[in-house]
């Protein structure tokens, strides 16, 4: 890249120093000009020590070392071998002498560099490097540089430099143990200088306090302890924990030691430590993050049986009186996993009280928002049972915490995501069924108001909260107390009425419900059952209106009219229909269908016919007319203001016929049980027949009408063609040939489709093969002239 | 025409002791055929000696008559006049770095007022039209190391108030007691200056504790002290009682074992 190739010449041109002479100072200035050119960082380190964060400043310090590091360590390694690179395994016996050289340059003007703390952390950047020259350089060189430390008066600062040369010599050779207790040892060492008069007079000056100034320390001792730590054998560990002991303000250490060791070593001597911890000077660390520091620990490791109730007693009651809410919050949302972990809803209600106590006052849990949420997942976590948890008394309260709106709805989501996955049997516990209500409402109420501004944007948001509340709707029963669940469906309504799919869902329910009792019922409805089915349609029909897209409207009225049909509701029925095929009109052309707008011509038609297939079943109303909806229906298809050039229309004529030819039979396809259709009503009547045939003539007239239209223009001949065959499919499946009339106009109809030659060949074959065979039963003998006289189109 | 001429030693590090060989390639490199007078490669190895401003005035005239000592000089014809095809051409060189007579070979040392310097040089002679070409090389010329193992001798040191020499008024100075020691009073130049710095007590805050490499160079009757190097120990109020080690690796290039000849010395 632009940027290694720039270090490349940079490092290069350090060589051609090399040949102009050596001069120590020289090489300080080259290390400054290197740390500026990496301007970046650079700005970083000013901007965080102008901000007040040393130990962060300190930190990008450390960064920039290890770049260096990696640097002149890459640089070097590239230059070992002429033929190609060195193997990562490579010893010193693959090194050339240049690259030695290089290295060895780089370490006699490092050794050079007058100040201290650069040439510490230069050389200690470099100390992979050792591994061109000699093996065991490594082993001397750790040491060393250890001891060097001592040489930096600031405690704070050393202790750094210590963290960083552990961290480098865990690197580069974990191997080498003893140096990480040297550092150790040195930094107990020096813990005297903390207390001294230097260091105190600089916190007087620099107007910092001491609880403040010894947190600073933290990082860096928890690091080092950390890699003495790691692996390291049982009794190690209780070695550097006496020592520890042993000296004064040792609550510092006794955080890092915490920090460090394995929780599991932590947790097993857990009342030891909250001992330590109690012995520690009330003026120094703060306490609160020694029981943060213990809380971490427990909360992956487990403490003796017996010893929990008075751990969690004895760290509450230090917990309890600490002041700052935000320190307070830090503090027990890490011994909430820990509570939830070993104890019941009690202990953890209590928790949850003493939090609310504290962050109520000043509204202080307005800056608390991200520990609150880890507390309710914690929560969360351990406790899957609904009906424990919404009975734990302060757990609503606690959320009410959440009044932040996108918060707010996080949390809730949260929650309803675990009920979802966790609660597998259907509930009718009042206390979840209120709880889950609440939270939802909660959900609901804030993204509704949070959306009106923010608008379509989050749609998806909105659909997936729905999603997550549709779930809980799911896993609401009331058994067989059907009342119940139709009274809670009417909480649900008013509770979630903007969330469309909400309220989709509630009507499915619904209508489930109907269902279910006319299946208890088998089929025979009771004064009081037939009335509650009743109910049940008077809700549907009063909840589709306020949804707001067409086409859920259109489906769930046929849905509700055929469940209402199936419950013999038969004015019910009539009402829904009605009211689907009066909005017909309201459909618009386009619909938008996730988030593409696309012609809603295809969505109308299906519907169409999924309708046309229920009217058979529906009897007429004794007050309208005869056919009083399928009229109604091809009226208002009639003024549909359909697309230009589109044959939707008399498609929708074409699939009427079927139905038409279906309501003249003696005996219909199919019935609903204990509805009586038109078949009863009319019993066959002539004039019903008569009606039906005009309505046919009709129709057949206006698709005539139609085709002869299209017959006008030459590039509507393909859909000529097709009208024309389907309209003669229609006929040759539902017409009846004998009429001359009928079979002359189906021959027409063939040879009008197989005039301009678009017709498929292969379907125009197989039609004929079906005719023909249809001809040999019995009865349809007339077919066999018909099909004398359909040619098929030749091929030219 | 460009042609560049160029001494590459084989050594990366250029070191080399008396006795051994110096050996390496001249590397000339030029687009087309070059046509020449003659090379011949030269090694020379100098004492410069400079005057200290001690010096000047009375003996001015004659030490300003000082003329470098030579140690040693050879001189080979690397190749006679002619042709030199294009593209890159090696001639191997080696010189055996040999005295003659009871001369010494000195290791190389660069200071202010006595430079030891071994080079070697390239000249490459051209017709009247284009210039002569010429190339430098510096060698360094180590000596063998020491047969005998030196046994050393640790040295304690105290520094109070009351130690100090170049100050006048002690009674204004804050108490203080510092102690350490030196691994070693004399030194091989090549391992690092090594021991401890302890301080016990000190009234003020301590701000830095300092190591500083001094030379001496002695021509004639005047002898200078000049700073080599200045290494920091220590920065800040450090821990008191707490030992703090002295290191200090030596700049090989300015600095050199005790030396002592009849023209010039140089210790530390």
């Amino acid at each position: 890249s632009a940027v290694s190739e720039k270090v490349r010449t940079r490092l290069e041109e350090l060589d051609d120093l090399e040949e102009v002479g050596f001069c120590p100072h020289r090489c300080v200035c080259i290390h400054q000009d290197y740390a500026n050119r990496i301007v970046e960082p650079n700005q970083s380190l000013k901007e965080a020590w102008s901000s007040d964060q040393k130990v962060k400043a300190l930190k990008i310090v450390i960064q920039s070392c290890l770049f260096l590091g990696r640097l002149v360590y890459d640089r070097i390694w590239t230059m070992c071998s002429d033929s190609g690179p060195l193997p990562d395994s490579f010893t010193v016996e693959d090194v050339n002498d240049t690259a030695k050289e290089t290295c060895l340059n780089w370490f006699f003007k490092i050794a050079s560099i007058r100040e201290l703390l650069p040439r510490l952390y230069v050389e200690a950047a470099i100390l992979k490097c050792n591994r061109f020259l000699n093996k065991s350089d490594i082993q001397e060189t750790l040491p060393r540089l250890t001891a060097m430390i001592r040489g930096i008066g600031d405690p704070l600062v050393a202790a750094y430099a210590r963290a960083y040369l552990c961290r480098v010599g865990m690197e580069v050779a974990p191997h080498l143990k003893d140096s990480l207790n040297r550092n150790f040892f040195d930094l107990l060492g020096t813990f005297q200088q903390i207390s001294g008069e230097s260091v105190q007079s600089q916190l007087v000056q620099q107007r910092v306090e001491v609880p403040e100034y010894l947190t600073l320390y933290s990082p860096a001792i928890s690091w080092i302890l950390q890699c003495i730590a790691y692996r390291a054998p049982e009794p190690l560990l209780m070695e550097m924990m006496e020592r520890c002991k042993k000296l004064g303000n040792n609550a510092l250490l006794l955080n890092s030691v915490m920090r460090a060791f394995r929780p599991e070593f932590v947790a097993a001597r857990a009342a030891d430590f909250i001992g330590m911890i109690k012995d520690c000077d009330e003026a120094g660390f703060p306490k609160h993050l020694l029981f943060g520091s213990l809380g971490r620990s427990l909360a992956c490791a487990d403490p003796p049986e017996s010893e929990r109730l008075t751990i969690l007693n004895e760290a509450w009651k230090v917990i309890t009186k600490v002041r700052s809410p935000q320190d307070y919050i830090n503090c027990a949302e890490i011994w909430v996993e820990f509570t939830c972990r070993h104890f019941t809803k009690r202990e953890v209600n209590t928790i949850l009280a003493d939090i609310i106590k504290h962050m109520t006052p000043d509204r202080a849990f307005e800056d608390a928002y991200p520990q609150l949420q880890s507390v309710i997942r914690k929560i969360l976590t351990y406790f899957h049972d609904f009906s424990i948890l919404f009975s734990t008394e302060r757990f609503l309260p606690f959320l009410d915490m959440f009044q932040k709106d996108s918060v707010r709805v996080e949390v809730c989501r949260a929650i309803m995501e675990v009920f979802i996955k966790h609660q597998v049997e259907l509930t009718r516990d009042p206390v979840i069924l209120n709880a889950m209500l609440h939270i939802c409402k909660a959900m609901h109420d804030s993204v509704t108001d949070f959306f009106i501004c923010v608008a379509l944007t989050l749609e998806d948001e909105r659909r997936s909260l729905a999603l997550l509340i549709i779930g809980f709707i799911r896993m609401v029963s009331f058994g067989r107390d059907f009342e119940q669940q139709l009274s809670f469906c009417v909480e649900a309504r008013a509770t979630f009425c903007n969330l469309e799919p909400v309220l989709v869902q509630l009507i499915h329910t619904v209508n489930q419900l109907a269902m279910e009792t006319r299946r208890v019922m088998r089929g025979s409805h009771s004064r009081k059952t037939a009335a509650f089915v009743r109910a049940c349609a008077a809700y549907s029909y009063i909840t589709i209106p306020s949804l707001s897209n067409i086409f859920s409207r259109l489906s769930l009225y046929l849905l509700s009219g055929q469940v209402a049909l199936a419950n013999q509701c038969l004015s019910q029925a009539d009402a829904f229909l009605k009211a689907a095929v009066s909005i017909l009109a309201e459909v618009p052309r386009s619909i938008s269908v996730e988030g593409k707008i696309r012609s809603s011509e295809s969505f109308l038609l299906d519907f169409i016919s999924n309708f046309l297939a229920t009217l058979l079943v529906v009897p007429d109303h004794p007050e309208h007319g005869v056919l009083y909806l399928v009229r109604g229906l091809l009226n208002m298809v009639q003024d549909y203001t359909w697309e230009d050039n589109s044959d939707a229309k008399v498609r929708v004529y074409v699939s009427a016929l079927p139905l038409l030819a279906a309501m003249s039979q003696e005996t219909y396809l199919y019935c609903i049980p204990k509805v009586d259709s038109n078949e009863t009503l009319y019993g066959g009547d002539p004039k019903f027949l008569s009606e039906l045939n005009k309505l046919c003539e009709t129709l057949i007239g206006q698709i005539l009408d139609h085709l002869k239209a299209l017959g006008r223009d030459e590039h509507s001949a393909r859909r000529q063609s097709a009208l024309a065959f389907s309209l003669f499919g229609v006929l040759l499946a539902h017409g009846d040939l004998r009429n001359n009339k009928l079979s002359q106009l189906a021959v027409n109809l063939w040879n009008l489709s197989h005039k301009q030659g678009h017709c498929e060949t292969r379907i125009s074959v197989r039609t004929l093969e079906y005719i023909k065979h249809q001809a040999q039963q019995p009865d349809m003998t007339h077919l066999s002239d018909t099909v004398q006289r359909l040619a098929l189109q030749s091929r030219t | 025409m460009s042609v560049t001429l160029d001494i590459r030693l084989k050594r990366a590090n250029k070191i080399y002791h008396e006795g051994e060989t110096v050996a390496g390639v001249i590397v000339l490199v030029c687009k087309e055929p070059l046509q020449h007078h003659g090379i011949s490669l030269n090694m020379e190895g100098l004492v410069n000696l400079q005057l200290s401003s001690k010096s000047v005035g009375v003996f001015e005239a004659f030490y300003n008559s000082v003329k470098p000592i030579q140690l040693i000089s050879s001189n080979v014809e690397v190749a006679k006049a002619g042709k030199i095809p294009g593209g890159k051409t090696e001639i191997p060189f080696e010189f055996p770095l040999l005295t003659k007579g009871n001369k010494v070979l000195y290791e190389t040392y660069h200071g202010v007022f006595v430079n030891i310097q071994y080079t070697l040089r390239c000249d490459m002679k051209r017709s009247l039209l284009a210039k002569d070409l010429s190339r430098n090389c510096e060698f360094i010329v180590h000596c063998q190391p020491q047969k005998a193992k030196v046994i050393p001798t640790p040295v304690n040191f105290t520094i109070t108030p009351g130690t100090l020499q170049n100050t006048r008024e002690r009674s204004l100075l804050p108490k203080f007691l510092i102690r350490g020691h030196l691994d070693a009073t004399s030194c091989v130049i090549s391992q690092p200056l090594t021991g401890e710095v302890v301080v016990e007590n000190s009234d003020v805050p301590i701000k830095s504790i300092e190591l500083q490499l001094v030379r001496v160079e002695t021509c004639g009757y005047a002898r200078d002290a000049t700073e080599i190097q200045n290494i920091q120990i220590a920065e800040g109020d450090v821990c008191h009682g707490l030992s703090i080690p002295i290191y200090m690796v030596f700049p090989r290039l300015f600095t050199c074992p005790t030396l002592e000849t009849t023209n010039f010395k140089v210790g530390q």
